[in-house]
């Protein structure tokens, strides 16, 4: 009974308001979250690229990393440059190992410093999250790690998310792309950087567990504001052409291959100082293998994780790791990996599903173009 | 006069005569979601009672749909290929797969009625 009990999966501070709302719950990573509302994944998806869609992320791990040269100590652990990285201003890296494959992809934002040293709020995938912050308190046992398993994220995300958080939060409309700033909400304090996981404009709100079911809630009452579930998530940030850890990264896959080169500085790239530099090196050098691609479907069958792409003469020479509909597409589209010969725009392929070739070309990502927030210059 | 019958794996069967148009029901369609594509088998084509006959896929995922006699594939609903959503919209009606000619009726007797159907789905949910 009681490894029933401790296997039974967690619950957001949202889990209720998911149950109210109709969610159809499933477990994710060790948690009860909706799948999707009573409109369905394809209204949710929709909904989210025309006005603006609430996602419950709780799950995600939220950690404050602190101490004496923090920045220049996690770059130790991370390709991506966190020493040009100003304060407020948010980094999106990975965890590599020593062959260079990714252990974890994580949002780093530079916090301003205080007396005991400089702080980085990191955010990392909720599947990962355990193994995350024990490889950080071995790798990193001087800086100090917090974990905030008190608070709770949410993402509002979509073409009406500035304006509408706008009227709880002034001042939110104008953050930057990729920058975090610190607000008030009827005395809670909330993290609100400008980003996401859709390709839409959209902000990912961290909040304290007791705000975040009164915030949810008053966000619920705007008519420009829907419930999303992990169906749409996924749907979404495939059309965006955004990686899913586990999927189309896991500790394989380098950051090169995944097409994430320029989340690695040039600085970083000649100097290394992380896990797997010599292997990132080389790929850079001319020395890959393979890359990660996108992929329009000809037909209307969606090809899923899993199936095998192979060139015109039947020989497997990739294999899918997202799949799906791209509802606002209204056809199949997939990612996967391709030999560079093959990962040109416009090369033909086939994807075999249920033993049968569905016909395929390599695409730019994303496939739905992004509408991150870029003020006109002034 | 026609008769529907269910299997526990949520396709139904309306049998008229000889025949019998396949689909899934809506419980299944509710529980699938968004339906996107649906391949249905060739007409002319024999299927063994429980053979997989034709595959439903949703937003979510791929779903194998299962002959639930014995029989050959005499018509399949060519409006799904344009308009897959037709399984969500109307599941025991526009939006059925394919009609098969009942190879053995005595099959239809461990099919349940739609009181046992209705049964199955008040233990499921």
């Amino acid at each position: 009974m009681n490894s029933e009990l401790e296997q039974a999966p967690a619950r957001t501070p949202l889990y209720a308001r998911h149950i109210a709302l109709g969610g159809r719950m499933v477990e994710f990573a060790g948690y009860a979250l909706p799948v999707n509302y009573s409109k369905g994944v394809l209204a949710e998806h929709l909904f989210t690229r025309a006005k603006a869609g609430l996602f419950d992320v709780s799950h995600m791990g939220q950690a404050f990393l602190s101490g004496r040269d923090a920045a220049r100590k996690l770059e130790s652990l991370v390709p991506g440059d966190l020493l040009a990285l100003e304060a407020g201003r948010i980094r999106y890296s990975q965890f590599t190992n020593e062959q260079g494959g990714i252990l974890d992809d994580l949002m780093i934002t530079r916090l301003a410093p205080d007396a005991k040293g400089e702080r980085l709020f990191l955010v990392v995938n909720a599947a990962c999250k355990a193994a995350d912050f024990a490889h950080l308190r071995t790798k990193l046992p001087e800086l100090r790690l917090d974990i905030l398993e008190d608070r709770a994220l949410l993402a509002l995300q979509g073409p009406a998310a500035a304006a509408v958080l706008e009227r709880y939060l002034p001042g939110v409309s104008v953050l930057a792309f990729m920058s975090q700033g610190a607000f008030v909400w009827r005395g809670f304090e909330l993290y609100v950087s400008r980003s996401g996981y859709t390709g839409e404009d959209g902000f990912e709100i961290s909040l304290p567990a007791d705000a975040a079911r009164p915030f949810a809630d008053a966000l619920l009452l705007e008519e420009d504001v829907e419930p999303v579930g992990l169906g749409a998530r996924d749907s979404l940030r495939l059309e965006a052409g955004l990686c899913l850890y586990g999927h189309d990264i896991d500790t394989t896959t380098s950051p090169i291959e995944a097409g994430l080169t320029w989340s690695i500085s040039k600085r970083r790239r000649e100097e290394g100082g992380f896990p797997g530099a010599a292997r990132i090196k080389k790929e850079l050098a001319g020395g890959l293998t393979r890359m990660r691609v996108g992929l329009l479907l000809e037909g209307r069958a969606p090809a899923r994780e899993g199936a095998e792409i192979a060139n015109a003469d039947g020989v497997v020479i990739g294999r899918v790791t997202s799949g799906g509909f791209a509802p606002s597409l209204g056809r199949p589209i997939a990612m996967g990996y391709l030999p560079p010969a093959f990962a040109l725009e416009k090369t033909l392929v086939n994807l075999i599903v249920r033993g049968k070739p569905l016909p395929a070309r390599v695409v730019a990502t994303p496939f739905v173009p992004n509408r991150y927030y870029r003020p006109a210059q002034a | 006069m026609s008769e529907t019958l269910f299997t526990k794996d949520h396709e139904y069967i309306v049998v008229e005569g000889d025949a019998g148009l396949v689909g899934i029901t809506d419980f299944a369609q509710g529980q699938l979601g968004d339906v996107v594509f649906v391949e249905l088998p060739e007409i002319g084509v024999a299927r063994k009672q429980g053979e997989q006959a034709a595959v439903v896929e949703s937003v979510k995922a791929a779903s194998e749909v299962y002959a639930p006699v014995a029989g050959e594939i005499v018509a399949v609903n060519d409006e799904l290929a344009d308009n897959p959503a037709l399984v969500n919209e109307d599941p025991h009606g526009k939006g059925w797969f394919f009609k098969i000619k009942i190879a053995d009726a005595g099959e239809l007797s461990g099919l349940l009625d739609k009181a046992g159907y209705d049964a199955l789905i008040a233990s499921l949910t």
